[in-house]
């Protein structure tokens, strides 16, 4: 199919223009004012936004092991709504994504989708945080990303030697930052609100710490860290400091810890139960205001689907984690204030995550084609339109996900993907699966 | 604000004029407690299910005399495990005794927020916190609230409901120990401060809540200087099953620096009354001597958990929700 996208505002990486842009056989075929449309399908896109579609660096697709909650072909539509052309499937499955079996599984369910489906493999087996997985024979399937998220690598012993290992295969290693010694029981944010509730803490210290150490390490040994959805001012400004002295070190944070605080927790709702916890407001404030800095490379959902039962149990039995790729966008440009820049917004959700996951490159190994165009002709069909005028609200009935899990049920939403184009076919149009 | 008509879940919040109302009813009640026939008959055909989640052996007992006392039929069921581990979630486990026909549930669980989120699962029904997780336990903080108010209105020869609040202004309360892990500190600290009394609060480091901003207290730096300044000494329980075996490094050296001890005691003023929400640690946050004096009023407290109960369970079962 060849599509004509009529008169949006074309976000490229330094700037906008208004523009049209023809997609035809897989391929950006031209951008420029006044296309010819002649056997092209034309798609209205005047005051919307027209850029890469989004990657998202952090998705628990839950296959295989709790596909009641979600599967790579659901997780796949949710992911399409919320504007995404690909998305890097976490390891934290049972079992862990850890050996080339498993990574080939997943790498299969997700041919099956119309998204481009990367996989995260485990640093350690199990991600039990003692041996390291087979990184090589799992790099050598196209995987970029390793981490046992879910977990930090908690002994420091195994994480300088898997960063040592991951160095020379050039990639990149993702680690969920929260000491269990000082985590430990703690099912929100430690402060004021916690210790009014009676329910134990996760200090920022815990997060911080694991920073702090994994920033040395990287010192020491050398490679390619991510950061996983920081929480922290403090963890904010130690990897800016890392950066500044060169070091590869990269960080996302999650559309949640942008737009909600610990406050949500005040009546015990386990829908805003997450790892790391929701935070004060000041480290609200300050993970926003660094979302325009480049300090943070991307925004990464932390999609974390679980079925009803058990988000329904008392809030220290239930588990952590909420739902994020149909509201991603929309909470982001809630979170840059009120004129955001299209070019931050793309940054963020597209050209960032892609140059983290090293997806802006297509692997023939895997079928997985190149994300985060800069919006020029010759760049593969991953693109998205996005209405920054559309007025709704999250409606936890109303995804495309299995699982109900979003703590955004009722909340008032700016801005709306339209249309999702991944590999040239129109899997979104009008905020509906085709 | 009144309970009438309404949920019991926290302390927090719940205004003087509430917690008078309360009090005031309770103490209606002590009479009825004196009588040869102990009941009468507010909750007569109303349903009131005891859901105790946690091992609990006195407030139980406490809640059931009280519902029963009204004349309300009893529904009892305790199960000391979590919901997970029964293999029931919670929620399903109150829609089958809802299905029963309730007029209220009476819920004890080690979760903090379970009372709020029962309370969110049958809206119908009156849900009264007996003490959930870490978080508020409010009929033991009325109780201890309604007991000093009735030794201090005795020592002047009145009924403590001529005396309102005015007897908790600037009353000088200490309450000491594992502040961190008590839901009984959290209610007592809500009772005592909306009625206008001073709170301090003495515990080693590590049972200190984690952070205090916001709380109306102060935390005392020299535990003999406190107990010199005390009204009211409120210990709390060692929360042993709690995990407290790290958060102090023995339960020697707790009494070596926050015991009450014979050697303590003797800085009390005369007055000085010592409360323990129960069942208590001979031996370790009280002297086994000391918890037998007569300034101990831990077998009073335990009797007016009945009619505090009984207030409780009339307001909020019994009585008309107030117009907003």
């Amino acid at each position: 199919m060849t599509y004509l996208i009529r008169g949006g505002t074309v976000v490229g990486p330094t700037g906008t223009t208004v523009a049209d842009v023809l997609i035809r056989d897989g391929i950006i075929a031209e951008v420029g004012p006044g296309l010819d449309a002649t056997g092209a399908t034309v798609i209205d896109a005047s005051g919307c936004w027209v850029g890469p579609a989004f990657v998202d660096l952090h998705t628990h697709l839950r296959e295989p092991g709790r596909e009641a909650a979600e599967d790579v072909a659901s997780g796949a539509r949710a992911g399409a709504l919320g504007g995404y052309g690909a998305l890097v499937a976490m390891p934290n499955t049972e079992p862990a994504l850890d050996s080339v079996a498993l990574v080939s599984y997943v790498l299969a369910q997700g041919a099956k989708t119309a998204l481009d489906i990367a996989v995260a493999g485990a640093i350690t087996v199990g991600r039990q945080g003692t041996h390291l997985a087979p990184m090589a024979e799992l790099a050598s399937l196209g995987v970029r990303l390793f981490t046992d998220d879910g977990n930090g690598v908690q002994n420091p012993l195994v994480m300088r030697r898997a960063m040592e290992y991951a160095a020379p295969l050039g990639v990149r290693l993702a680690q969920h930052c929260e000491d269990e010694f000082l985590a430990a029981g703690g099912v929100m944010n430690e402060g004021p609100l916690s210790a009014r509730l009676g329910l134990v803490g996760r200090p920022a210290l815990a997060e911080e710490l694991m920073v702090l150490r994994d920033i040395e390490i990287l010192r020491l040994v050398g490679g390619k860290l991510h950061f996983l959805h920081l929480s922290t001012a403090r963890s904010l400004a130690m990897v800016s400091a890392a950066r500044r002295e060169g070091l590869d070190v990269t960080a996302e944070v999650t559309p949640h810890h942008i737009t909600l605080s610990d406050e949500a927790c005040a009546e015990f709702d386990p829908q805003f139960k997450v790892h790391p916890p929701l935070r004060g407001v000041d480290d609200v404030a300050a993970l926003r205001a660094a979302l325009t800095t480049g300090v943070i490379d991307a925004v990464a959902t932390d999609h974390a689907p679980h079925t009803p039962e058990l988000k329904d149990l008392p809030f220290d039995e239930a588990p952590a984690g909420m739902l994020g790729l149909e509201h991603a966008a929309a909470l982001t440009f809630e979170a840059l204030g009120p004129s955001p820049d299209p070019v931050t917004f793309f940054s963020l959700l597209s050209r960032g995550p892609a140059r983290v996951a090293q997806l802006r490159a297509s692997d023939d190994r895997v079928g997985l084609s190149a994300h985060g165009a800069s919006m020029v002709a010759g760049e593969d069909a991953n693109v998205v339109i996005f209405d920054p005028t559309v007025q709704w609200r999250g409606d936890k009935n109303a995804l495309a996900s299995r699982a109900t899990n979003t703590p955004y049920d009722g909340r008032a939403l700016v801005g709306k993907v339209r249309t999702t184009i991944v590999k040239g076919r129109l899997v979104v149009h009008e905020g509906a699966l085709q | 604000m009144s309970l009438r008509g309404e949920n019991l879940l926290t302390l927090a919040g719940v205004s003087r004029e509430a917690i008078l109302e309360v009090l005031d009813t309770a103490e209606s009640f002590v009479e009825v407690n004196q009588r040869t026939i102990k009941k009468v008959p507010a909750l007569k055909g109303r349903v009131v299910a005891s859901l105790f989640f946690e091992e609990s052996t006195r407030t139980r007992l406490s809640f059931e005399t009280a519902a029963k006392r009204l004349g309300a039929d009893v529904v009892s069921l305790a199960v000391a495990s979590s919901s997970v581990k029964k293999g029931e979630s919670l929620r399903d486990t109150i829609a089958t005794i809802d299905a029963l026909g309730l007029d209220a549930v009476v819920l004890r669980h080690k979760s903090s927020g379970a009372a709020l989120q029962v309370s969110r699962y049958v809206p119908h029904v009156r849900v009264i916190n007996a003490g959930d997780g870490l978080h508020q336990h409010p009929t033991q903080g009325l109780l201890d609230v309604f007991t000093v108010r009735q030794i201090l209105a005795e020592r002047q020869g009145v009924q403590g409901a001529e005396t309102g609040g005015e007897l908790f202004a600037g009353l000088r309360v200490l309450i000491v120990g594992d502040i961190r892990h008590s839901r009984v500190a959290r209610s007592d600290i809500a009772a005592y401060t909306a009625l206008g009394a001073e709170v301090r609060v003495a515990a080693p480091g590590t049972l200190l809540p984690s952070d205090l901003t916001g709380w109306p207290v102060t935390v005392v730096e020299d535990f003999e200087e406190a107990l010199q300044w005390a009204d009211v000494v409120g210990l709390l329980r060692l929360q042993n099953e709690r995990g407290t075996g790290s958060f102090v490094p023995t339960l020697d050296e707790f009494t070596f620096t926050h015991g009450l001890t014979e050697e303590r005691v003797a800085l009390l003023r005369p007055s000085t009354i010592i409360l323990h929400p129960g069942p208590m640690n001979r031996g370790v946050e009280i002297d086994s001597r000391v918890a037998d004096l007569e300034r101990s009023y831990m077998t009073r407290q335990v009797a007016n958990g009945v009619p505090v109960r009984m207030a409780v369970l009339y307001l909020s079962v019994a009585g008309t929700k107030e117009l907003a």
